[in-house]
C-alpha cells in the first residue's frame, strides 16, 4: 500500500489556477522528484501537503488515512492540522533556519517542545531532554557537521545551513520528506555537498519527494519522477524514463533545454 | 540654598522616575496587545484598534492628560475617580501615559513582527509548534532585535515627556524646578533651578543610550 495518496487536487489563487486535477503516489522508502519550469506549481504542491497552502479541492491520504479532504471541513481542523503537519518535513530553498539559535539547537528545538506535551514528561524531563540532544548531534554527525554544532546560521556556509536544515526536519521523524529546490540557493560547490546527503538519505530508503532542478541527480536517485507544467502533471513515470525517454512532446522540449546548457 | 535646591529637585526626578518606570512596566505588554489587534485577522476588531491608535497618536498627549483627569469627574455619578491630592495626579498621568505610548509601542512592534521572514513561521509551523510555541520561540526575539533602535528613540522621549505631566500639576522635576521661580522653600525669583533640571533629564538619557548600546550589542550575535 503507498504511504502517500493524492487525489485530484486543485489549487487556485483567485482566478489565477495554480494546480489541477493532481493526483499521484508514492510507495514507503521511495522517492519522488518533481521537475519542471518556475511557475509550474512545484512548490505549491509541496506547500499542500504540508498544510502551508490550503487546496481548494481533492484529498489527501497518509499511510490510507485520509487527513486532508477538502470537501469535509472536519479534516482542517487547526489543532489538528498541527499533529497531522509531522507526517511530513519540509526542507526550504532558503533553509529558514532559525537565526537565533546554534545549529544544534535548531535540530533540537521543535521536538523539545513537543515532548512538553508527552505524560511522562514532567517525571522524566532531564533524560528525555537529554536524549533529544543526543539525537540531535547523531543526526549533525550524520550530516557531516559534528564540529558545527555551537555555530550560529550565520557563521555557517548555505551548504552547511542546508544540511542543519536537513538534520530539523529529520529529528521529527517525518514520514516523507520534502524539498523544495534545496539547492536553489547554493552555488555549484555547495551543491554537491547538500545533494550527497539527500543521495546517502535515499539510499537508507528515506521516503522523499524532491522538487529540483537538477536533473541528472533526480534521475540517479530517484525512483519516480514527474514533470509538471501550467499546474498539471504532464508525465509521470520511472525516473530514468521519464528523463532519457520521455514519452510526451512538452516532457521533451523542457528537459532539451536542460540538455543545451 | 544649593542643598535645598537640590533636595526639592531630587524629589521631583523621583517622581519623573516613578512615572517614567510605571509608564514602561505597563505600555510594553499593553503595546504588544494592542499590536496583535492591529494585526487581527478578525476585520471588526482591527478597525476598532485603528481607530483607537489614530486618535491616540493623532492628539496631544498634554490633551489626552488633562480629558482623562478632569472629565471623569463630570461625567461619572460619583465623581472623579482619581484619588485626592498627588497621588491621584500621579495615577492619572500614568494611565494616560501609558495608553498613549502602547500605542506608539504597538505601531514599532508590529513593523518588527512583519520584518521577521514569513518563513521563519513557516519553518516553525512544519516542525509542528503551536502559534504561541512560535511567537515566544522564533519570532519574539528576532523581532526585539529589529526593535531595539525605534525602542530606544520611543524610550528617551519618553523619559522627557513625563514633564507634560505638570499640566495637571503632578511634582514632577520641571515643577519642582519652576517652584523656586515662582516662590518656594522661601526662595522667589530663581532661574537656576529650572535649567539644572536639564542635568538630570541628560545624565540619566546618557545613561539610557550607554543600556540600548550594550543590548544592541549583545543581539549582535545573529541575524
Amino acid at each position: 500500500m503507498a504511504i502517500l495518496e493524492v487525489q485530484n487536487i486543485e489549487k487556485h489563487f483567485g482566478a489565477t489556477r495554480v494546480l489541477e486535477d493532481i493526483s499521484f503516489s508514492l510507495e514507503q522508502g521511495q522517492a519522488l522528484a518533481i521537475i519542471g519550469s518556475s511557475g509550474s506549481g512545484k512548490t505549491t504542491l509541496l506547500r499542500c501537503l504540508n498544510f502551508l497552502e490550503t487546496p481548494n479541492q481533492g484529498k489527501i491520504a497518509v499511510g490510507g488515512k485520509v487527513i486532508f479532504d477538502a470537501a469535509d471541513p472536519a479534516t482542517q481542523r487547526e489543532s489538528e492540522v498541527r499533529k497531522k503537519r509531522l507526517h511530513f518535513g519540509m526542507v526550504f530553498q532558503s533553509f529558514n533556519l532559525f537565526p537565533q539559535y546554534t545549529a544544534l539547537k535548531n535540530v533540537t528545538l521543535a521536538k523539545e517542545l513537543l515532548s512538553q506535551e508527552w505524560p511522562d514528561f514532567k517525571q522524566n524531563k532531564k533524560a528525555i531532554l537529554e536524549e533529544i540532544q543526543a539525537e540531535g548531534r547523531e543526526l549533525l554527525r550524520k550530516m557531516g557537521l559534528s564540529d558545527r554544532e555551537g555555530h550560529f546560521p550565520c557563521q555557517l556556509s548555505g551548504g552547511q545551513q542546508q544540511r542543519v536544515a536537513i538534520a530539523r526536519a529529520l529529528a521529527l521523524k517525518p514520514d516523507i520528506l520534502c524539498f523544495d529546490e534545496p539547492t536553489s540557493a547554493l552555488d555549484p560547490e555547495l551543491t554537491g555537498e547538500v545533494l550527497k546527503v539527500i543521495r546517502s538519505l535515499a539510499e537508507q530508503r528515506t521516503t522523499m519527494i524532491i522538487v529540483t532542478h537538477e536533473m541528472a541527480f533526480a534521475r540517479d536517485v530517484a525512483d519516480q519522477v514527474i514533470f509538471m507544467n501550467e499546474g498539471v502533471i504532464v508525465e509521470q513515470g520511472e525516473a530514468r524514463q521519464v528523463i532519457e525517454n520521455p514519452r510526451e512532446e512538452r516532457t521533451r522540449q523542457f528537459l532539451s533545454r536542460y540538455a543545451e546548457n | 540654598m544649593f542643598l535645598t535646591v537640590i533636595g526639592a529637585l531630587n524629589e521631583g526626578f523621583l517622581q519623573t522616575l516613578k512615572l517614567f518606570a510605571v509608564t514602561l512596566i505597563g505600555a510594553v505588554p499593553l503595546g504588544l496587545v494592542v499590536s496583535f489587534g492591529s494585526m487581527s485577522s478578525f476585520p471588526p476588531l482591527r478597525w476598532l484598534t485603528k481607530t483607537v491608535v489614530w486618535i491616540i497618536r493623532g492628539t496631544p498627549l498634554m490633551l489626552q492628560l488633562i480629558i482623562i483627569f478632569y472629565i471623569p469627574g463630570y461625567v461619572l455619578p460619583g465623581g472623579s475617580p482619581w484619588p485626592s491630592g498627588e497621588a491621584g495626579r500621579f495615577l492619572a498621568s500614568a494611565v494616560a501615559f501609558i495608553i498613549n505610548y502602547a500605542c506608539y509601542f504597538s505601531e514599532i512592534y508590529r513593523g518588527g513582527i512583519q520584518g521577521v521572514p514569513v518563513g521563519q513561521q513557516e519553518a516553525g509551523q512544519v516542525l509542528g509548534m503551536t502559534r504561541s510555541q512560535i511567537f515566544f520561540h522564533v519570532t519574539l526575539l528576532q523581532m526585539v532585535k529589529r526593535i531595539v533602535p525605534p525602542m530606544s528613540n520611543e524610550i528617551i522621549t519618553l523619559v522627557k515627556d513625563t514633564s507634560i505631566a505638570r499640566i495637571i500639576s503632578m511634582q514632577e522635576i520641571i515643577w519642582a524646578g519652576y517652584s523656586f521661580l515662582k516662590g518656594s522653600h522661601g526662595y522667589s525669583g530663581l532661574l537656576w533651578p529650572l535649567f539644572f533640571t536639564g542635568v538630570y533629564y541628560l545624565v540619566f538619557n546618557g545613561a539610557l543610550t550607554l543600556l540600548f548600546g550594550w543590548v544592541e550589542k549583545k543581539l549582535d550575535y545573529f541575524r
